[in-house]
């Protein structure tokens, strides 16, 4: 790629999406767009970044910058902070909401790996909590992401990435050498196409929202605005989680460490609220 | 150290095994079939058994059933890896003693994940 080329995307992605996209890595930023370039029929990578260049076609904009989003992912991504949920937020959360319902939102939930490990998490807490109530949404920047989580199909190798062989039996069935999960949990997320950039008053206040291994790679500037946006969706006993070791509150003064080895947070009480 | 015996009839999946598992931690022993696996552990009960299910001799799952019978034989956690990938084959596994499960083809990652999850780690 050329290096006008590699300019051009790092400023879509950080403009449109607060991407940070690391110009050095060429093979690595080659790999992600040489499957798209096929996909839609140009030459080249080359001929992929001329088309937009021109600009003419925003479907192809996002598709570029949706190929850029790392979508890197595992069920029960680290394990210790799914316990911790299993066992001690969400039977706190479903006392704070006294039979309504806990909304859970995985804001940049890939493939769908979270979100379902989170209702799985919900399905082994309710035995405790036979009158509790939970919300899942699934968000995430990525189309393609999107489709895929929804199908709850997943290959021999994803189910084996963080799913205890107990889990795997007890929530998917099996066809030939695809794994679907059970349509109980399927059917009890949401999903929704979200750039975390954007207003994200419209979507309503969560209990628990999940942004993690995203930070990392966004721009700082807009990481923290991600961050006051999300701070300002949660309801007033909700609970943030980050992934470990990724700030938080020390990107912005919304946020107040509650469990922070855990990367959980909870919105510091003089952050204004979203209107 | 902590033990692990590798049974499978290839040598080729024994040697990935060995190189994942010395990697983090284990010390080795490979056995060719069930028969083989079960002179090993009455001679030394590993920590660990990494298990196939089909071989000659003897399969991987009537070694797993002769193996609680031993005495000690209670003590090894299990890991299965084979190509059966039915949940008919999962659940008789674990109803016979298996901890974790591992549907072929694996790899490192894989491997250490579930060693993981049964607690071997």
């Amino acid at each position: 790629m050329t290096p006008e080329d590699l300019d051009l995307l790092a400023e879509l992605c950080r403009s449109r999406a607060g991407l940070r996209v690391e110009i050095d890595k060429t093979y690595l930023i080659e790999s992600r767009l040489a499957p798209l370039a096929r996909r839609e029929s140009f030459a080249s990578i080359d001929a992929l970044m001329a088309a937009v260049r021109l600009g003419r076609d925003g479907r192809l904009l996002w598709a570029v910058i949706e190929a850029m989003t790392l979508n890197d992912t595992t069920f029960f991504r680290d394990r210790k902070v799914f316990d911790h949920i299993r066992d001690t937020l969400l039977p706190a959360l479903a006392r704070r909401r006294e039979g309504k319902p806990v909304r859970i939102w995985s804001a940049a939930c890939a493939t769908g790996q979270e979100v379902y490990s989170l209702a799985m998490a919900a399905e082994e807490a309710r035995d405790a909590l036979p009158n509790a109530r939970f919300e899942f949404f699934g968000s995430d920047l990525s189309e393609r992401c999107l489709e895929k989580a929804q199908s709850g199909l997943y290959t021999q190798f994803e189910v084996q990435r963080g799913l205890p062989i107990r889990q795997l039996i007890a929530h998917f069935e099996s066809q030939d050498e695809t794994w679907a999960i059970s349509p109980r949990i399927r059917q009890g997320v949401r999903w929704r196409r979200v750039n975390l950039v954007d207003d994200l008053s419209g979507l309503g206040r969560f209990d628990m929202i999940l942004l993690r291994h995203v930070l990392p790679d966004l721009d700082p500037t807009v990481g923290r605005r991600v961050l006051e946006g999300l701070a300002g969706q949660l309801s007033s006993h909700g609970v943030l989680v980050l992934g470990p070791l990724e700030g938080g509150a020390e990107l912005t003064g919304a946020l107040r460490p509650a469990d922070p080895l855990l990367g959980i947070f909870t919105r510091d009480p003089a952050f204004r609220a979203a209107a | 150290m902590k033990t692990c015996l590798v049974v499978d009839d290839s040598r080729v999946i024994r040697k990935v095994a060995r190189r994942v598992l010395e990697d983090i931690g284990f010390e080795i022993a490979e056995a060719a079939d069930g028969m083989e696996a079960l002179a090993w552990c009455r001679t030394a009960m590993p920590d660990a058994i990494l298990l196939d299910w089909n071989m000659p001799v003897m399969n991987g799952l009537e070694f797993l059933q002769r193996l609680r019978q031993e005495p000690g034989g209670q003590a090894p956690v299990v890991v299965f890896c084979t190509v059966e990938n039915s949940l008919d084959r999962i659940r008789l596994a674990l109803d016979s003693g298996a901890t974790e499960y591992i549907m072929k083809p694996f790899d490192g990652g894989i491997l250490e994940a579930k060693f993981a999850a049964a607690g071997l780690l």
